[in-house]
């Protein structure tokens, strides 16, 4: 981890939908190299801020570098720093796994046989490599995000965004995942931004982390700092008394909503 | 360059990979052409108008390809529900070529399915009066199929939903088609018609088709390639700039 370089810098950023703020003037930095976790309870702003700093979103107010580029200004710049596993599935069902691969490749531009090497180094590493021609649609929940892992890696970024990644996984796959990603971190000083429920993920993979409800961020530091802070002997304790017990409801996202729709007919 | 290649091949994958949509989406253009062709074929030629099979073929050939053209905007709508969208729009590449390859493909497709028909309707004894305008009677139907997979697209970049998607369509194309000449001649129509018929874009797609397979054609060849390229081109611009907006 490099101190003085900063992967992600966000001063004072602020989304709104209509009278709805869901990202409130929040600040942070994650050094280069540095694993960080963004935990908070459902609704809190974490996938609104990720859609941000992937470019997929645009702030309505402040600022944000990523990789020392404005992800508002420089899209395309930004666009190849980073990798991303977001929370639903993004993979082409209708494609196999070695298409998915190879249609992210070309995206990003590898050359062929960087693009080969590295497709079956990941697919090896990930397990995937006997399934490689098969269609997605036929792959398990597990299956589906190690490939999405592999094809979030595959153009070798500098950041990569965790999105919730280990929803439903078994606790095998869960391990897995985790290993090769510290893996990565360490060797190839891959700074990995992270979402997650499971506190003990947190606890195990993060240097750092921010908890963030309602649009701010609520509390900041090593997972050692917020249970002192705290005075709670485990994270997940921690997280609580800093956000409270009660349950929240989250704005269902529009593959929700479709459901509910069809449901309701 | 490379983007706009992948998400072409992409859709020419998937296309191949689902043979129910490929027989399903004949089913249609094979009814009409059977049921009219033979139902009407004898009105037709006793009203001195020649072989009906033959002047109706390629007004169905471009019911086909308009029709696949415009419900492939519906993929636009399903990667968004199922999250491939994303894929797309966080990899450095522009968003027109993002919107030119999808549009290419579909417009690929849609041109495949029209020469499918076209094959078939050889067999019910369709006749091309001049082979070596083949091409130009594909190259019509491609420009064609890009100006409706762009139609397509632009709609389905303002919608979340399928049936939402499948009516809006129907509403449009069904006008579009018959009201375009695909299905009669365009000589001695009333007037209200004679004016419809014309600003009808598909009109000139059809009389393209039509002139270059069998050599009838109720309007100049220059004029219907001019009407819808512009078309198209105006088209896939709005439908870029729809494409443009989208927040994944």
């Amino acid at each position: 981890m490099k101190k003085n370089c900063k992967a992600i810098e966000v001063k004072n950023l602020t989304k709104r939908f209509g009278s709805f703020t869901a990202v409130d003037h929040i600040n942070f930095t994650v050094a280069c190299g540095e694993i960080f976790a963004f935990l908070g309870p459902n609704g809190a702003g974490k996938s609104t801020t990720i859609k941000m700093l992937t470019t997929l979103l645009v702030p309505s107010e402040g600022t944000i570098l990523v990789n020392g580029a404005d992800p508002s200004i420089d899209q395309d710049e930004v666009r190849k720093s980073f990798g991303i596993v977001f929370q639903d599935p993004t993979l082409d069902d209708e494609l196999t796994a070695l298409e998915n691969l190879d249609f992210h490749a070309r995206l990003y531009g590898l050359p062929k046989d960087l693009k080969n090497k590295r497709i079956k180094e990941l697919l090896g590493i990930l397990e995937l490599s006997d399934r490689k021609n098969s269609l997605v649609k036929t792959f398990s929940g597990g299956m589906k995000r190690r490939l999405e892992i592999a094809r979030g890696l595959l153009h070798h970024p500098k950041i990569l965004f965790l999105d919730e990644p280990t929803i439903g996984l078994d606790p095998q796959t869960r391990n897995l995942l985790w290993d090769y990603i510290k893996e990565m971190n360490r060797r190839e000083g891959i700074t990995v931004f992270l979402t997650t429920h499971y506190m003990d993920e947190a606890e195990r993979m993060a240097m750092r982390l921010a908890i963030i409800d309602h649009g701010k961020i609520m509390a900041m530091g090593t997972p050692e700092e917020l249970k002192k802070q705290t005075g709670k002997s485990n994270l997940e304790d921690a997280f609580l008394a800093i956000t409270g017990t009660a349950i929240r409801e989250e704005m269902a996202s529009t593959k929700e909503q479709l459901r509910m729709r069809r449901r309701n007919k | 360059m490379n983007a706009v290649y992948v998400l072409w091949i992409r859709q020419i994958k998937r296309y191949l990979r689902s043979r129910p949509r490929i027989i399903g989406a004949l089913g249609q253009p094979l009814l009409f052409l059977i049921a009219l062709g033979y139902g009407f074929g004898s009105i037709f030629q006793r009203a001195g108008q020649g072989n009906y099979i033959d002047f109706l073929v390629p007004g169905i050939i471009a019911q086909t390809v308009v029709f696949t053209a415009i419900f492939t905007g519906i993929d636009l709508i399903w990667d968004r529900q199922f999250g491939f969208l994303k894929e797309t729009m966080v990899a450095p590449v522009s968003r027109f070529s993002i919107i030119l390859g999808r549009t290419l493909g579909g417009a690929t497709i849609a041109t495949l399915q029209g020469v499918i028909v076209l094959l078939l309707s050889l067999i019910l004894k369709f006749h091309i009066v001049n082979w070596a305008m083949l091409p130009l009677a594909i190259l019509a139907m491609f420009i064609l199929a890009l100006a409706f997979t762009a139609l397509g697209t632009a709609i389905a970049t303002r919608l979340s939903d399928f049936q939402a998607f499948q009516l809006i369509i129907n509403f449009i194309i069904m006008p579009l088609f018959f009201l375009s000449g695909a299905l009669f001649p365009l000589t001695n129509l009333p007037s209200v018609m004679n004016i419809i018929v014309k600003i009808n874009p598909l009109t000139y797609g059809v009389d393209a088709i039509r002139r270059s397979l069998i050599n009838i054609g109720h309007l100049s060849f220059a004029l219907d390639f001019a009407v819808i390229t512009l078309v198209s081109v105006a088209l896939l611009a709005i439908g870029s700039y729809l494409f443009s907006k989208i927040e994944a």
